[in-house]
């Protein structure tokens, strides 16, 4: 194949990233409901400005959070699924599996409860223009739960007029409750055990599209599991195409705080996560297999 | 006897209320990122204290540094900072636009080392006092400098001379009699003590029998161990006649009332800034109330 390097893009440049209320507020549940298997919870903020894609909130439950000093302790970060202005307030969705005690708090959360909300938080997705000079299109690569944050950007795409391509891949059913939030039909998939689209990776999906003559004038924009992450920023980088790679570490604070959430720096040294992220060039970084998540 | 709140004054620095931020717990310049001007519109603490720097800067540990318990968190970040002349240039300024005084945390590995970061930073106008991190090994002797009355007291009349800004010695927990400790300080010439740092903890990963984090064992913080705080300040406000900065798991203004009970003249919010990034305002404000329920 002959591929044409994507064009060098501006260095270190600063996205403008929506700046949260200081401190948390109370937000109300509005309704929780199962996607697949997972939970979609949404709460009605009233206070927070319109987020950007990409950004993050740190949440915890108002109640039976830290009670009889157990886990959950500290605040989850999570990305947003869906937002929509709802008279003064809008509504936050987020998509959330119960994998450890703070996960299985939000996803039990029941219509009437309060979240104790900080956010948005972050470095958001950066514009294709932005990364790529005279970029014709985008491409969206998620995988499992990880598709929630594209969602949002792929909707922001398709208002600005940018063509997306959206390639989505998913270990079972059980585990495809990410795919109802895209609502465009534009969607490629990927299932690791053949029930939808093709039998395999998403990556694999990517890796054809990376073969085409149009490669480079359009950059990748990815979230999913560590491992998918890794996979397209090694492939973007083998290819020199730029991708933005929406990324989760363990974390405290969610605003530059305990330095918790430290990622490797390709030039050396970490960057903070929550601050330098969580959307990061997939240039920036030594690798995006982040140790730790598995502690949640 | 009501608690003392309201205006105090630590080494001279007159401070607003009694609520500081322990070290390495809140990152203002980093704040003001996610937050905007709103943080300065009603900063939670009455002086800032900066995060550890040292004299050469450093990555800072491998990740994962973070682990949650029932209550608390195990952090093991490894100090991270620009190192002195990063942090003179770059830090500093924007630190002084808080309007609140700087307390500026340092630490080395020698006295000589110490006496030319305490020299380079006290000299700056900006800067009203200096917190001495005594958690590091003495490279000459391998010894925990504030494990030893001996080797604090060694190091404080090093660094005495070289300047008439108050120091302040933080003081490990994880010794015998921290009291020890803190009188060696004073006679050493310390204007005021600071506890308690992170309590010596370790999380293993069941599945593997290794440490859980990067760098092995880290520091427990949070909930878990305000009572164990609580009683070594007041041990240290029995034996001196220094100010004490009181902290450790402290959440509400009721927490930050039994510490000033317990003889501290101020206190300090460290973990709960994680869970509620406007926490020391809301301690601030808990805390007048409870003077005022107290007043006669």
């Amino acid at each position: 194949m002959s591929a044409t390097p994507a064009p060098s893009p501006p260095q270190g440049q600063e996205i403008e990233r929506v700046t949260a209320p200081f401190g948390r507020r109370l937000c109300d549940v509005a309704a929780n409901r199962a996607s697949g298997g997972y939970r979609v919870f949404s709460l009605l903020d009233g206070e927070g400005p319109e987020p950007a894609a990409g950004q993050f909130y740190m949440l915890s439950a108002a109640s039976r959070w830290d009670s009889d000093g157990e886990r959950p302790y500290l605040p989850r970060a999570f990305s947003f699924a869906a937002c929509e202005a709802l008279g003064g307030a809008r509504r936050l969705d987020f998509l959330v599996e119960a994998v450890g005690p703070g996960t299985e708090r939000l996803a039990a959360l029941a219509k009437g409860e309060q979240v104790w909300v900080t956010g948005p938080l972050g470095r958001p997705f950066a514009p294709p223009g932005a990364l790529v000079d005279g970029a014709a299109g985008a491409i969206l690569v998620g995988g499992g739960i990880g598709v929630a944050p594209l969602a949002v950007w792929a909707e922001a795409l398709r208002r600005a007029g940018v063509p997306t391509r959206v390639l989505l891949g998913f270990r079972d059913r059980n585990h495809s409750g990410g795919l109802a939030l895209f609502s465009c039909s534009e969607v490629r998939l990927a299932s690791e055990d053949g029930h939808a689209g093709h039998r395999g990776y998403v990556t694999d999906l990517l890796g054809v599209l990376l073969e085409g003559d149009d490669i480079g004038t359009a950059p990748v924009y990815a979230c999913g599991p560590p491992a998918m992450l890794e996979a397209v920023r090694a492939m973007c980088a083998e290819r020199g195409v730029v991708c933005e790679l929406a990324m989760e570490s363990p974390m405290a604070c969610g605003y530059g705080a305990c330095f918790g959430c430290a990622v490797p720096l390709a030039a050396g040294g970490y960057m903070r996560l929550c601050v330098d992220g969580p959307v990061v060039r997939g240039d920036q970084i030594q690798t995006a297999l982040v140790a730790g998540t598995g502690h949640r | 006897m009501s608690p003392a709140v309201g205006a105090v004054s630590i080494a001279g620095i007159e401070l607003e209320h009694p609520v500081l931020n322990g070290s390495g717990t809140f990152d203002a310049i980093a704040a003001r990122r996610a937050f905007g001007e709103a943080l300065l519109d009603d900063f939670p603490f009455a002086a800032f204290v900066s995060k550890t720097i040292t004299l050469e800067p450093r990555a800072g540990n491998p990740p994962p540094r973070l682990y949650e318990t029932p209550a608390g968190m195990i952090n093991s970040i490894g100090l991270p900072n620009k190192g002195l002349a990063g942090f003179l240039e770059h830090d500093l300024p924007q630190l002084a636009e808080l309007g609140v005084p700087l307390i500026v945390s340092v630490m080395a590995t020698s006295a000589e080392e110490f006496s030319r970061l305490v020299a380079a930073v006290a000299e700056r106008e900006e800067v009203a006092a200096l917190e001495l991190n005594v958690s590091c090994p003495n490279v000459h002797s391998g010894l925990i400098v504030g494990e030893r009355p001996e080797e604090t007291r060694a190091l404080l009349e090093a660094l005495r001379p070289l300047s008439a800004k108050p120091l302040i010695v933080k003081l490990t927990p994880n010794v015998a009699a921290p009291a020890e400790i803190a009188v060696a300080a004073e006679e050493g010439g310390a204007d005021a003590v600071s506890l308690v740092n992170t309590l010596k903890a370790l999380a293993i990963d069941a599945a593997t029998g290794e440490p859980w984090l990067g760098a092995g064992r880290g520091g427990l913080s949070g909930a878990a161990i305000r009572a164990v705080a609580l009683a070594q300040v007041s041990d240290v406000a029995a034996a001196v006649s220094i100010p004490v900065i009181g902290m450790g798991g402290i959440a509400s203004g009721r927490h930050a009332a039994a510490f000033i009970a317990a003889g501290a003249t101020a206190i300090a919010v460290g973990t709960e800034s994680f869970r509620d990034p406007r926490a020391g305002a809301r301690i601030r404000d808990e805390l007048a109330e409870l003077s005022v329920a107290a007043a006669p």
